[in-house]
C-alpha cells in the first residue's frame, strides 16, 4: 500500500484502538499518543522526497466514471499535512491534561472523533482532485460535529446547529455546484499546476465560479459566513485548538489557496476583472473581524474573531495573485497555526487553572502563570506579525507580493489590521504582567461574573489561589510557542516548499 | 430447464407460493415460508440479471403463445435492474420482519399478512417483467389490492382510513391507466409494448393519442405519488405497520415510475414526448414543486415516519426530474436515484421500525435521547440520513452528483441550483432527529429502551452499509442505470 494511504489509514486504525481501549483511560491515551507519533513520523518521512521535487501519488478506484478517489502530494499539501500532523501530537498531550483536569465526560468519543478528523485532514491535504477534496472536507465537518457538541447541553446544541448548518449548506449549495460546474466545463477535477479552467470559462463566469468556490469553502470563514467559528466556541478548548489551528480552518484556507493556484491558475484570475472582488471581500473581512475582536471580553471569542481575520489574510494573500504573496499565503497557514494554537492552549490553561474566561479578569495573571502568559505573548506577537516570530515572515511575503502587483488596497489593509491586531492583543499582555491582580470579588463588579452558566466552577475565581496549569498543558503550550519562534529562524523548509508551489525549482 | 424458464419463475414462484402460506398459520412458520420464497425470488432475479448481461434481452412467451398474440415477458437491462432491486429489498425486509410484525400485527392475522406480502411482491415483479401493457394493469391491481390490505393491518384505527384513502386514489389511478390503454388499443389494435411502439407512428397524428398520453400520465402520477397527486402517501406510510412502510417506500412507487418510463419511452417514444404535448415540461414543474413542498412539509412533522413519508414525496420529485430531462444523463440520474433512494429509505424505515418496536412510538419527543439506549439502531439511521442528505461516501451523493451533472449538461444551470437548494432542506429534517436522539437527555418517565434484536439489526445494517457500498463502488448501480437509460431512450438521447 502506498505510504500516502498509510498516512490516511493510520489515524483510523488508531481510532479503532481508542474505541477498543475505551475502558482503560491510560491505555486509551497511550494509543492516541502512539498513533499521533506514528502519523508524525510518516508525514515527516515524506518531506525529503517532496523537497527534492518528487510528487508521490496514489489513485484508488473511480467513484463516478472518470472521477477517481486520488491522492497526490504537492508542496502546499505537504505544508498543511506537516502542520496538522505535528500539532496533533502536541494537541493530544494538551488534551490529556485538559480533559482530565476538567473531568470531562465521554472522553473515548472525544479521542475517537479527533482521530477521524485527523484522517480527514490528511485526506484533504493529499487530495489529488476536487472530488476527493470535497469528500474529505465533508468527513471533516461531520467528524468534528460530535466534538463541537461535546457538552451535550442547550448551548452545545445551538452552537452545533450553527456549525453544521453553515458548513454543510455552503459546501453542498456552493462548493458542490462549483465542482460539478468545473467538471462539466473541463472534463476533469484534477489539480494541475497552472490550473485547469483556462479556456473553459470566460468573462463574468470566472468571477461567479470564484464566488461559488470561495463561499462554498465555508471553513475559510470569509465574512459573512464566519458565524460558525465563534459558535463552535462552546466546545472544550482542545477542540477549539483543533478547529483553529490543527485541521478545520486550515483545511479551509488550504482549499482556498489550492483552488486558486491549481484550479483557476493565477494567470487566469489576474487577467480577469470579474475575479477582483475577492481581494476586497477578504480585505473587508480582515478589518471587520478585527474590529469585532476588539470588543470581545470573552478571551476565546476574541481569539475566534482574530482567527476569522487571520484566515482572510491567507485568502487576501492568494487573491493578490502575485507569486510572492501566494508564498506568503502558504507560509501563513503554518505560521498562524502555530501562533493560534499557542493562544488557545493559553486560554485553556487559564480556564483550567484559574477558571477565568474573560479578558477583564486577567490582571496580574502573568505572575501566577508565567509560562502560560509568556507563551501567550509569543503567540500574540506572531499574530501581529513582529519578528522574531513566524507571523512576521508570512506578512513580509504578502507585502512584497502586494508591492509587486501594486495592490495598494491590500497593503493598506495589512497595515491597518496590524495596528488592530496590536490593539486587541497587547493590552492582554500588558494587563497580565504589569497590572495588579484584582482584590477579592472585583470581577463580579462588572456584572457578568456568573451570567453565562457555561462552565463549571465559574465564579469561584475570586478567592481561588492557583499556580500554573497541569504539566501536560504547560508542556504543550511551551512547545508550540517555541515552534512559533523556531519557524522564524528555521524557515528554509517551508520557504522552499512555498517556492515550489509557485513554480520554483526544488 | 430452470434457467430457460427463469423469467416465468420470477413471477410464478411468489404468486403460487402465496396461497400456500394460508395453510401455515403459525406466525414463525408463515414468516419462514415467505422469507424463503422472497430469497428464491431474489436468486431468480440475480440469475436473470446475469443472463441479460451475457446474452442481451430475454423474451419469454407465456404458454408458448408468441408475441404479439400471447403475453410476452421481456427482461432487458432496465427491467433486470428493477427486478434485482425489488426482490432484494423484499428479501431484506422479510429477514427483518419477524419480531416487528409480531409486535405490530394481531397474531391471528399474521399469516395473512405474509400472504399479502408475497402477492404484493409477485404483482410488483410482474409489472416490471411483463411486456404486455394490459398485463401491467393486472399485476398493478394484484400489488395494489394486497398493499391496501397490508396497510389496513396497522394497529392504529387510522390505518383503515389511510388504506381506504389509498384504495380510492389508487383505483382512480389504475382506471386512468386502463382508459389510456383502451384508447391506444383502439388506435393500434395491439397490447404488446414492442408491437405498440412500431404501430405508434401510424397513430401519431391523432388527437386521441394525446388524450391517451394524458390519461396515462395522470394515472401513473397518482400511483407514484407525484405532487400534487401524493395525498394518499403520507397517511399510508405513517399508519401502516413499520415493515410495510419499509417495503412499499422502497419498491411500490419505484415500480410505478418504471411503468411510466416504459409507457413514455418504450411505447410513445422520446421523439413523441419532445414534439407532442409538453408532458416533459409539466413533469419537470411538478417534480420541482414536489422537491420543495415535500421537503418543506417534512421539516414540520413531529411523527418521524410521516416526516420521511413527505421526504419520499420530495425524493420522487428528484427521480421524475431526472426522467423529465429526456437525456441519457438525466434518465441515468433518475434511475440511479430510484435505486439509491430505495436503499436509504429502506435503512431509515427499518431503523424506525426497531425504535417503534422498543418504545412504541416514532414521535420526535419520544425519541429524545434514544441514541444512548439504541446506539446501533440510531447509527444506522444516521447513515441512512446522511445518504438522504447526499453526503459524499454515501449512495445519495452519487445520485445528486449525476442529477446536477445532467442538469448542467442540458444547459439548465438554474436547475442544478434548485436541486442543491432543495437538498439542503433534507439537512434540516434529518438533523432534527439526530439532535433529538443524540443531544437531548431521555425525558423523565420515558420508556427505557434496549437495543433492537439481532434479527432486525443485521438487515438494517446490511441496508445501511449498502448505502456506503454503493456510494463508493458504483459499477453495478451506475452501469445498470446507464444501460437501462440507453435501453429506455433507444439511443434517442
Amino acid at each position: 500500500m502506498s505510504p500516502l494511504l498509510w498516512i490516511l489509514v493510520t489515524p483510523l486504525l488508531g481510532g479503532v484502538g481508542i474505541a477498543l481501549a475505551g475502558r482503560q483511560p491510560n491505555l486509551r491515551e497511550g494509543v492516541t499518543l502512539l498513533t499521533a507519533g506514528a502519523l508524525l513520523v510518516q508525514v515527516w518521512m515524506l518531506l525529503p522526497e517532496v523537497l527534492a521535487g518528487a510528487r508521490p501519488e496514489a489513485v484508488l478506484f473511480d467513484v463516478v466514471p472518470h472521477v477517481p478517489l486520488a491522492f497526490a502530494v504537492e508542496p502546499l499539501g505537504m505544508i498543511f499535512a506537516a502542520v496538522a500532523g505535528s500539532l496533533w501530537i502536541v494537541n493530544s498531550v494538551y488534551s490529556i491534561g485538559y480533559m482530565r483536569g476538567n473531568k470531562e465526560h465521554n472522553q473515548t468519543r472525544f479521542y475517537l472523533c479527533f482521530a477521524i478528523s485527523l484522517s480527514a485532514a490528511m485526506g484533504i491535504a493529499f487530495a489529488g482532485n476536487l472530488f476527493t477534496l470535497f469528500v474529505f472536507y465533508e468527513v471533516l465537518t461531520l467528524s468534528t460535529y460530535p466534538l463541537v457538541t461535546h457538552h451535550g447541553n442547550a448551548a452545545a446544541r445551538e452552537g452545533g446547529r450553527t456549525y453544521l448548518g453553515i458548513l454543510i449548506s455552503t459546501s453542498i449549495a456552493l462548493l458542490l455546484t462549483a465542482i460539478v460546474w468545473t467538471w462539466v466545463a473541463t472534463g476533469t477535477t484534477d489539480f494541475r499546476p497552472g490550473g485547469i479552467l483556462a479556456g473553459a470559462v470566460q468573462g463574468p463566469e470566472v468571477g461567479l465560479l470564484l464566488f461559488l468556490f470561495m463561499f462554498g469553502i465555508g471553513k475559510a470563514a470569509l465574512m459573512p459566513i464566519h458565524r460558525w467559528l465563534p459558535a463552535a466556541m462552546v466546545a472544550p478548548t482542545p477542540v477549539s485548538a483543533l478547529l483553529h489551528a490543527v485541521a478545520v480552518v486550515k483545511a479551509g484556507v488550504f482549499s482556498v489557496v489550492k483552488v486558486i493556484v491549481y484550479v483557476f491558475g493565477i494567470d487566469l484570475l489576474a487577467a480577469e476583472p470579474s475575479a477582483e472582488w475577492l481581494l476586497y471581500a477578504a480585505g473587508a473581512s480582515i478589518i471587520i473581524a478585527s474590529l469585532i475582536a476588539l470588543q470581545q471580553d470573552n478571551l476565546k471569542r476574541r481569539l475566534a474573531y482574530s482567527t476569522v481575520s487571520q484566515l482572510s489574510y491567507v485568502t487576501l494573500a492568494a487573491a493578490i495573485l502575485a507569486p510572492l504573496s501566494v508564498m506568503g499565503a502558504a507560509l501563513h497557514i503554518a505560521a498562524h497555526a502555530l501562533g493560534k494554537i499557542t493562544l488557545f492552549f493559553a486560554a485553556g490553561s487559564i480556564y483550567t487553572a484559574a477558571h477565568k474566561t474573560k479578558v477583564s479578569e486577567l490582571n496580574g495573571i502573568g505572575r501566577r502563570m508565567p509560562w502560560t502568559m509568556a507563551a501567550f505573548t509569543i503567540g500574540a506577537l506572531s499574530m501581529i506579525g513582529l519578528p522574531p516570530t513566524a507571523g512576521f515572515l508570512s506578512k513580509w511575503y504578502m507585502l512584497m507580493g502586494a508591492y509587486d502587483r501594486a495592490a495598494w488596497f491590500a497593503i493598506g489593509v495589512i497595515m491597518l489590521s496590524t495596528l488592530l491586531n496590536a490593539a486587541y492583543f497587547l493590552p492582554i499582555v500588558y494587563a497580565a504582567f504589569f497590572r495588579k491582580e484584582a482584590p477579592h470579588g472585583h470581577a463580579d463588579a462588572h456584572g457578568h461574573g456568573h451570567g453565562h452558566g457555561k462552565g463549571h466552577g465559574h465564579g469561584h475565581h475570586d478567592d481561588h489561589d492557583h499556580g500554573e496549569a497541569p504539566l501536560p498543558i504547560v508542556l504543550a503550550l511551551c512547545t508550540t510557542a517555541a515552534g512559533t519562534v523556531l519557524l522564524f529562524f528555521l524557515a528554509d523548509v517551508p520557504l522552499s516548499l512555498a517556492r515550489q508551489l509557485i513554480g520554483g525549482a526544488p | 430447464m430452470i434457467l430457460a424458464n427463469l423469467a416465468a419463475l420470477q413471477v410464478v414462484v411468489p404468486l403460487l407460493s402465496a396461497p400456500i402460506g394460508i395453510a401455515l398459520r403459525r406466525p414463525t412458520l408463515a414468516w419462514a415460508w415467505a422469507t424463503l420464497v422472497a430469497v428464491a425470488a431474489f436468486a431468480c432475479s440475480i440469475g436473470l440479471f446475469f443472463q441479460v448481461q451475457a446474452t442481451g434481452t430475454i423474451s419469454y412467451a407465456i404458454g408458448n403463445w408468441p408475441a404479439p398474440w400471447g403475453i410476452e415477458y421481456r427482461v432487458d437491462a432496465l427491467s433486470s435492474y428493477m427486478l434485482v432491486l425489488i426482490s432484494g429489498i423484499a428479501a431484506a425486509v422479510l429477514l427483518y420482519a419477524r419480531e416487528s410484525v409480531e409486535a405490530e400485527i394481531d397474531e391471528g392475522r399474521i399469516y395473512l399478512f405474509y400472504v399479502a406480502y408475497l402477492l404484493c411482491l409477485a404483482g410488483l415483479l410482474g409489472m416490471v417483467i411483463t411486456g404486455d401493457a394490459f398485463n401491467v394493469f393486472v399485476f398493478l391491481e394484484i400489488s395494489s389490492l394486497s398493499s391496501y390490505a397490508m396497510i389496513a393491518l396497522g394497529r392504529s384505527r387510522r390505518a383503515i382510513s389511510a388504506a381506504y384513502h389509498y384504495l380510492i386514489l389508487g383505483t382512480v389511478g389504475a382506471t386512468f391507466y386502463v382508459i389510456g390503454l383502451g384508447i391506444v388499443y383502439m388506435l393500434t389494435g395491439t397490447l404488446n409494448m414492442g408491437d405498440l411502439a412500431t404501430l405508434m407512428e401510424q397513430a401519431a397524428g391523432y388527437r386521441t393519442l394525446e388524450v391517451a398520453l394524458a390519461f396515462f400520465t395522470v394515472g401513473l402520477a397518482l400511483k407514484l405519488a407525484l405532487f400534487p397527486l401524493h395525498k394518499w402517501l403520507p397517511d399510508a406510510y405513517t399508519y401502516a405497520p413499520s415493515v410495510v412502510t419499509a417495503f412499499l417506500a422502497s419498491t411500490a412507487t419505484k415500480v410505478a415510475l418504471y411503468v411510466m418510463i416504459r409507457v413514455f419511452f418504450s411505447v410513445f417514444g422520446a421523439a413523441y414526448l419532445v414534439e407532442g404535448i409538453p408532458v416533459a415540461t409539466v413533469l419537470m414543474v411538478l417534480a420541482l414543486a414536489a422537491m420543495f413542498s415535500g421537503s418543506a412539509v417534512a421539516i414540520w412533522q413531529t411523527d418521524i415516519k410521516r416526516s420521511l413519508a413527505y421526504s419520499s414525496v420530495a425524493q420522487i420529485g428528484y427521480m421524475v426530474l431526472g426522467v423529465s430531462l429526456i437525456t441519457v444523463a438525466g434518465m441515468t440520474a433518475g434511475l440511479l436515484h430510484l435505486f439509491n433512494h430505495a436503499l436509504m429509505k429502506g435503512a431509515l424505515f427499518l431503523a424506525l421500525g426497531a425504535v417503534f418496536l422498543r418504545i412504541g412510538s416514532v414521535h420526535i419527543k419520544d425519541m429524545e435521547g434514544i441514541a444512548r439506549q439504541m446506539p446501533l439502531t440510531m447509527a444506522a439511521f444516521v447513515i441512512g440520513g446522511l445518504s438522504l442528505i447526499g453526503v459524499p461516501l454515501t449512495a445519495g451523493f452519487i445520485s445528486k452528483w449525476y442529477l446536477m451533472m445532467a442538469a448542467f449538461q442540458s444547459g439548465l444551470w438554474w436547475l442544478a441550483v434548485l436541486i442543491v437548494l432543495s437538498s439542503l432542506l433534507a439537512v434540516i429534517y434529518v438533523w432534527r432527529v439526530v439532535e433529538a436522539a443524540y443531544l437531548r437527555p431521555r425525558p423523565p418517565g420515558a420508556v427505557q429502551a434496549r437495543e433492537a434484536p439481532w434479527s432486525m439489526l443485521v438487515p438494517m445494517w446490511g441496508m445501511a452499509l449498502a448505502n456506503i457500498w454503493f456510494g463508493l463502488d458504483t459499477r453495478f448501480s451506475m452501469g445498470a442505470a446507464e444501460a437501462a437509460a440507453r435501453a429506455a431512450l433507444g439511443g434517442a438521447g
